[in-house]
């Protein structure tokens, strides 16, 4: 079992209990990657981002630098972070956003600063309070330090940021979605054309839309550059990410690791990470990215934590969340719990998900509860099949967002993975885990 | 081939394998469907922006990494695109989404208002599976709710379409219904206590692809393929919006908005769409009248005309043609108003004629400024209302120009006394003192920016509003009355200031009543003969065509009614004209009926004027009866009978001619045909816009008269008179306003005491009671809040209000407004008076 020794970029400070203080944060290297910055030039600033390969880290996994490329050349440009984190077992951006709330803002700050924006926003989930009340008070000192605000560190650069909360719905994770939250709107995904953030974001300005440990990692690479960043890691996956790592594993957690460099069986069963099974029982199945992620069986464990590796099998790193299940667990009742989850998420705009993701939820249900019918299987394989055609990875999407196609992820692994486990549940007429 | 431009403009794609053109910026949706392809969809919709929502219309379309499955309600053509509408893919995915709107709708369609005109069920009858694989429990809501008095919502059969709500929020600008809820358990819903009180909520009904919305008035009422219709034009307002007349048999039950580029892009408002609860009303008049012993009893078509023709005649014989006068005429048709300008200037001899009731404008005034359209309105480089509040009068006029200032930028200056419902999207609203409009006018016109204030209005916001005009030489002027509580001369003086000041300029006139530029256009004015001709102008031309003319210039509105108080009139007509409710000065209008010899009201309904009649003849009203009717613009557009008149109501033109019959006169036409040839060989403004024109595709969305100068043939016949032009005035005195008198302001709602809405047992109940809106400034200054009732002192008389504080009425000013159920400002006001002063008394 290797576990590398690459430095933990985004969540060294977390060690310390006062870490989300400025004190902490000033006596650890903050905000020195900001005036670093400052002294750069913003075009010196993307350019090392480019450099470093910095995949998003919200779930899509888009280069973090070609973001930044991409906005249409229009007054005025707007920053806004992603810390709407919502997806069962995901926590990591939770952690960051208590943990270290300085650090995201120093890296929005310098994001702001190398795309040339009028104004930065955190939107942060609504349910997190002590997120949000560090998050405020973080932004409060960066302003008196004089990191945000008028002529920020006096180099004549000026920045405001605003902290804006989530009113508690997944789909405002969903970069358009939490555009409308932010104006104040409700939270529909807009459609692609015209409504690339890019091109028409908040208030049909050019905006950037990135994550909050995205921006996290902003200052060390501005710091270390990104050479270093690029040394650790391989392909195009560079760097280090944080894993949030549930279900029955013996310590259950957030674990930076090096990507590539480590794998899926390290993070579940190395001694410093999941160590292992609780009660040292079989793992049956482990979600590899996220609720919206296809699942992986046992015989993938030691698949590297590389996001293109994970892609060509045919699901995702997504959203860093990775969930043990083992052989007491119903594969029924866990695909069901999920559906659940997006159907009560679903924000109601496109017909299959809406529809769709109710009528998968009913089924299940059905199933679990020992009212399932044989067809049933065939049923939901052609219902998640009109959500997301063709049950390819990347999916192929009926709807404006990516919420649609992640309804089928859990369903479809479970039915073709546990097939026999369904059958079960229908003979028998019950859930033989005694559900 | 060659053409450049155009072949440069468009944009080729391949669509099903057939190359195919479409327009640069065009969805694919719309290209496809006038190529011949029509995908499916249920949200999307031609006259609002795209959302995406339903995803029926997904279809294949070739990109970097193949073919994939597009929206092409939002996806807009490019050069080279390949689109497949039939590929196994698509119809997966269609059929998919098909059986998922399906998941949670309810199979009540044989109940269901909408069954059998139902996309959702016309779709799934074409391309639905035949049974159904979802064997759960279906969504359960709590059916119907109201959404409005007049609009109902079924959500267990909503599809989530956004229509409606996209409607109300883009279209309407009145965003009171959205998106409650999510997922499956998302509902259309309004605000907690904000009920739907859109003026345009019925047209959420039509565009709704099931039976989720229902009107109140329709309801229950009919099955769609019992019903046959015809197209028409609405002539509840001015706008003339064009629309579908449904009947079943000979009841009229629906009417729905027909989609014109020029006027009405598909929208009605409620009070037009749902008016037709008035026609089929029990209470229409269905026989002639007459007063015997004090009471109005039926007689006969015979006795009746022989009663009003023997009147007529002793009339004539003993004071003459000036003791005869016509009002009225704005519920007509053109060919019924031609055939009554024609008895009343050629048989009768008088030239006391009037269609409009002391509410509008000088008819030399709005036939003589040059016109302009409502295309022209909304493409304008600057439009400058003088106006009353067109959501209020002209309710799809207000949606246009809404629209212009929200998509293109419309520069809009509003000259007002009072905040209108366009003042949000106006880029200066110029709140003037009543009566001093002109001033304001005179201030925009003005050589050098206006350096002080001027009517009320502040130096600063006047120097803003003069230099938007000074941007651009392309102003058209929406000129109306802003208030009925100041004398149209004030208002005609601020018209002449723009006219002469802001050379080009062209005018759309907002007079607000059905016909009544019709009723211009053909005569029945003072002074003026049909196709917009002075009396002298036209003397020559139609003394040969009709033989007599009046010798002088007849009296208007308010002459006549001052006339008639005096005793001085034998015989007075109303042509569906009720000055009681009407005339901006109810007392002059009571001395005046009851001053008037014979009375006689050719009217639909017994209306508080009518009812004081000696005779009373049914007239046949919209729906009832064919013609053409003419628009704000002077868009001349063909109406159509749908149902028979109910009893023995006629069109007004027959009556007419059967007066003139009785009198040994023969107005030449014995059909309604020969009334419009007539018109279009005399009517200057008319010529060659024959009835074949008017049928043929050219006219399908009506003729704007006077047709262009091009496409008019010279067929060297007589010189026809020149058409009416406007010169310069001058100023007009009026009082100054002192410290603590408020100066009255008036101005119509859109739900009003009129017929439409008290006769429409839907509408009845949505008039507002009467309230006296005062600036809170004014408010305070008199120790008085909202809900409080104080007493106005007016010159005429004194009365008990409840007060409402509104910002939108500037300092000094009160606003009322007019014809309200029960007594109303109509009763305040003095005709004589430029404006009316009241001072409030706190109780």
């Amino acid at each position: 079992m290797a576990v590398s020794d690459a430095p933990r970029i985004v969540t060294a400070r977390l060690d310390h209990p006062d870490s989300h203080t400025l004190r902490r944060f000033l006596a650890t290297g903050g905000y020195d990657g900001l005036r670093r910055a400052l002294s750069m030039g913003p075009e010196a600033v993307r350019e090392e981002v480019n450099k470093a390969s910095l995949l998003g880290r919200g779930g899509a996994g888009f280069p973090a630098g070609q973001k930044w490329s991409m906005l249409r050349k229009a007054e005025p440009v707007y920053l806004v972070v992603n810390g709407d984190e919502s997806e069962p077992a995901t926590f990591k951006d939770h952690m960051l956003i208590e943990g270290d709330p300085h650090q995201i803002i120093e890296g929005t700050l310098i994001t702001a600063f190398a795309i040339g924006a009028a104004q930065a926003f955190i939107y942060i989930r609504g349910e997190f309070a002590l997120g949000l009340e560090r998050m405020t008070q973080a932004v409060n000192e960066a302003y008196e330090h004089g990191a945000a605000g008028r002529d920020v560190f006096g180099s004549g650069w000026s920045m405001d940021v605003v902290v804006h909360p989530g009113a508690g719905a997944y789909i405002c994770g969903d970069e358009t979605g939490l555009l409308e939250s932010l104006e104040g709107k409700r939270g529909f995904p807009r459609i692609k054309p015209p409504f690339f953030p890019a091109v028409y974001g908040l208030y049909q300005a050019p905006t950037v839309v990135n994550n909050v440990e995205t921006m996290s990692n902003i200052p060390w690479i501005v710091l270390n550059g990104g050479d270093a960043f690029t040394a650790l890691g391989d392909n195009r996956s560079r760097g280090t990410r944080v894993f949030a790592v549930s279900g029955h594993v013996k310590r259950p957690g957030n674990y930076e690791v090096e990507m590539v460099k480590t794998t899926f069986r390290d993070l579940i069963y190395a001694p410093v990470y999941g160590a292992g099974i609780s009660g040292d029982r079989a793992l049956k199945a482990f979600i590899p990215g996220g609720a919206s992620s296809y699942w992986f069986g046992p015989d993938r464990l030691d698949m590297p934590l590389d996001q293109d590796e994970v892609g060509k099998a045919g699901t995702m790193l997504g959203s860093g969340s990775i969930v043990a299940m083992d052989e007491t667990a119903c594969m029924v009742r866990a695909a069901w719990r999920l559906t659940k989850f997006f159907h009560a998420e679903s924000c109601g705009q496109c017909t299959p998900c809406r529809e769709g993701g109710g009528w998968l939820e009913k089924i299940m249900r059905r199933i679990e509860s020992g009212q399932g019918r044989e067809a049933d299987l065939e049923l939901l394989l052609d219902v998640c099949d009109n959500i997301a055609p063709g049950l390819t990875w990347p999916p192929r999407q009926t709807t404006i967002c990516p919420l649609g196609p992640s309804i089928p992820s859990p369903i479809v692994s479970a039915v073709r993975m546990f097939r026999d486990e369904f059958l079960v549940h229908i003979k028998e007429g019950a859930c033989p885990y005694g559900h | 081939m060659a053409t450049e431009p155009e072949v440069a403009a468009a944009v080729h794609i391949l669509l099903d394998g057939r190359p195919v053109e479409a327009r640069p910026g065009e969805m694919i949706i719309a290209a496809a469907e006038r190529a011949g392809v029509y995908i499916p969809r249920f949200c999307y919709h031609p006259r609002m922006k795209p959302v995406g929502m339903c995803r029926m219309c997904l279809v294949d379309v070739k990109g970097p990494r193949g073919f994939a499955l597009t929206p092409a309600c939002f996806v807009a053509v490019a050069e080279g695109q390949e689109v497949v509408t039939d590929s196994p893919a698509v119809k997966k995915a269609q059929d998919g989404v098909l059986e998922f709107l399906l998941v949670n709708h309810p199979l009540d369609c044989p109940v269901c208002d909408k069954g059998g005109e139902c996309p959702l069920q016309d779709q799934t009858l074409a391309f639905g599976p035949g049974e159904s694989r979802f064997v759960e429990e279906k969504r359960h809501w709590e059916k119907p709710i109201a959404l409005s008095d007049l609009v109902l919502l079924d959500r267990e059969r909503c599809i989530q379409c956004a229509r409606c709500t996209r409607f109300a929020d883009e279209i309407a600008g009145d965003p009171q219904i959205d998106f409650a809820e999510r997922a499956d358990r998302i509902e259309v819903a309004t605000f907690p206590g904000q009920p739907f009180t859109s003026y345009f909520s019925g047209n959420t009904v039509q565009i709704c692809p099931v039976g989720a919305l229902t009107a109140t008035p329709y309801r229950f009422k009919a099955r769609p393929w019992d019903l046959e219709e015809v197209e028409s034009t609405c002539t509840t307002c001015a706008v003339g919006c064009r629309m579908a007349v449904q009947s079943s048999g000979d009841w009229l039950t629906r009417y729905l908005g027909v989609d014109i580029d020029p006027v009405n892009l598909g929208w009605l408002c409620d009070k037009g769409r749902f008016g037709f609860e008035a026609i089929i009303s029990k209470e229409r008049v269905t026989a002639p009248l007459i007063r015997k012993a004090g009471e109005l009893v039926e007689v006969s078509w015979a006795e009746a005309l022989d009663s009003v023709s023997s009147s007529l005649k002793d009339a004539l014989r003993v004071h003459g043609p000036g003791s005869v006068a016509v009002l009225g005429g704005a519920r007509l048709t053109n060919e019924d108003a031609y055939a009554w300008a024609k008895l009343a200037k050629s048989v009768l001899g008088t030239d006391h004629v009037d269609a409009q009731l002391g509410d509008g404008l000088p008819a030399e005034v709005v036939l003589g400024l040059p016109r302009a359209t409502i295309d022209d309105a909304c493409s304008a480089g600057a439009l400058v209302l003088l106006a009353p509040d067109v959501k209020e009068e002209l309710p799809v006029l207000y949606l246009r120009l809404r629209a212009a200032a929200l998509d293109r930028g419309l520069p809009i200056i509003e000259i007002t006394p009072q905040r209108t419902g366009l003042s949000r999207y106006a880029g200066g609203t110029l709140m003037y003192r009543p009566g001093e409009a002109a001033a304001v006018a005179r201030a925009l016109v003005s050589s050098t920016a206006p350096g002080a204030d001027a009517g009320g209005v502040p130096a600063a916001a006047l120097s803003r509003a003069w230099s938007t005009l000074q941007d651009t030489d392309n102003v058209v002027v929406v000129l109306g009355r802003p208030s009925l509580a100041e004398s149209s001369t004030l208002v005609v003086e601020a018209a002449r200031v723009l006219a002469a000041g802001l050379p080009g300029a062209r005018f759309l006139p907002a007079l607000r009543r059905g016909n009544v530029h019709g009723a211009l256009d053909m005569g029945l004015a003072p002074g003026i003969l049909p196709g917009r001709v002075g009396l002298e102008a036209g003397r020559e031309w139609y003394a040969a065509a009709w033989g007599s003319l009046p010798a002088t210039s007849g009296l208007d509105c308010q002459g006549i009614l001052s006339a008639a108080a005096e005793g001085k009139l034998q015989n007075l007509f109303l042509l569906g004209a009720d000055p009681l409710s009407d005339f901006p000065d109810r007392d002059l209008a009571t001395r005046a009926l009851a001053g008037a010899g014979q009375v006689v009201a050719v009217d639909t309904f017994l209306s508080d004027s009518s009812k004081r009649a000696n005779v009373v003849l049914p007239a046949a009203m919209f729906a009832e009866r064919p013609g053409t009717t003419t628009n704000m613009e002077g868009r001349v557009s063909r109406l159509a009978q749908k149902v028979t008149p109910p009893g023995a109501a006629w069109p007004d033109w027959m009556i007419a001619a059967e007066l003139a019959f009785r009198l040994d006169r023969d107005l030449g036409f014995s059909d309604l045909a020969a009334v419009w040839d007539e018109i279009e060989k005399l009517a200057p403004s008319h010529s060659g816009i024959t009835r074949d024109l008017l049928a043929s595709p050219a006219g399908a969305d009506g003729v704007v008269a006077p047709l262009r100068a091009e496409s008019k043939e010279t067929d060297g016949e007589a010189v026809r008179p020149a058409t009416l032009t406007v010169g310069t005035g001058t100023a007009v005195e009026f009082p100054a306003l002192d410290a603590y008198s408020l100066r009255l302001v008036s101005g119509r709602t859109l739900w009003d005491a009129g017929v439409t809405v008290t006769r429409s047992p839907s509408l009845k109940g949505l008039a507002p009671s009467l309230r006296l809106r005062v600036n809170p400034y004014d408010l305070d200054r008199l120790g008085v809040t909202t809900g409080d009732s104080v007493r106005l002192h007016a010159p005429r008389r004194s009365c008990v209000l409840e007060t409402v504080a509104d910002a939108g009425v500037p300092r000094g000013s009160a606003s009322l407004a007019f014809n309200t159920p029960g007594d109303g400002v109509a009763d305040l006001i003095d005709a004589t008076s430029a404006v009316t002063d009241v001072r409030l008394e706190n109780l």
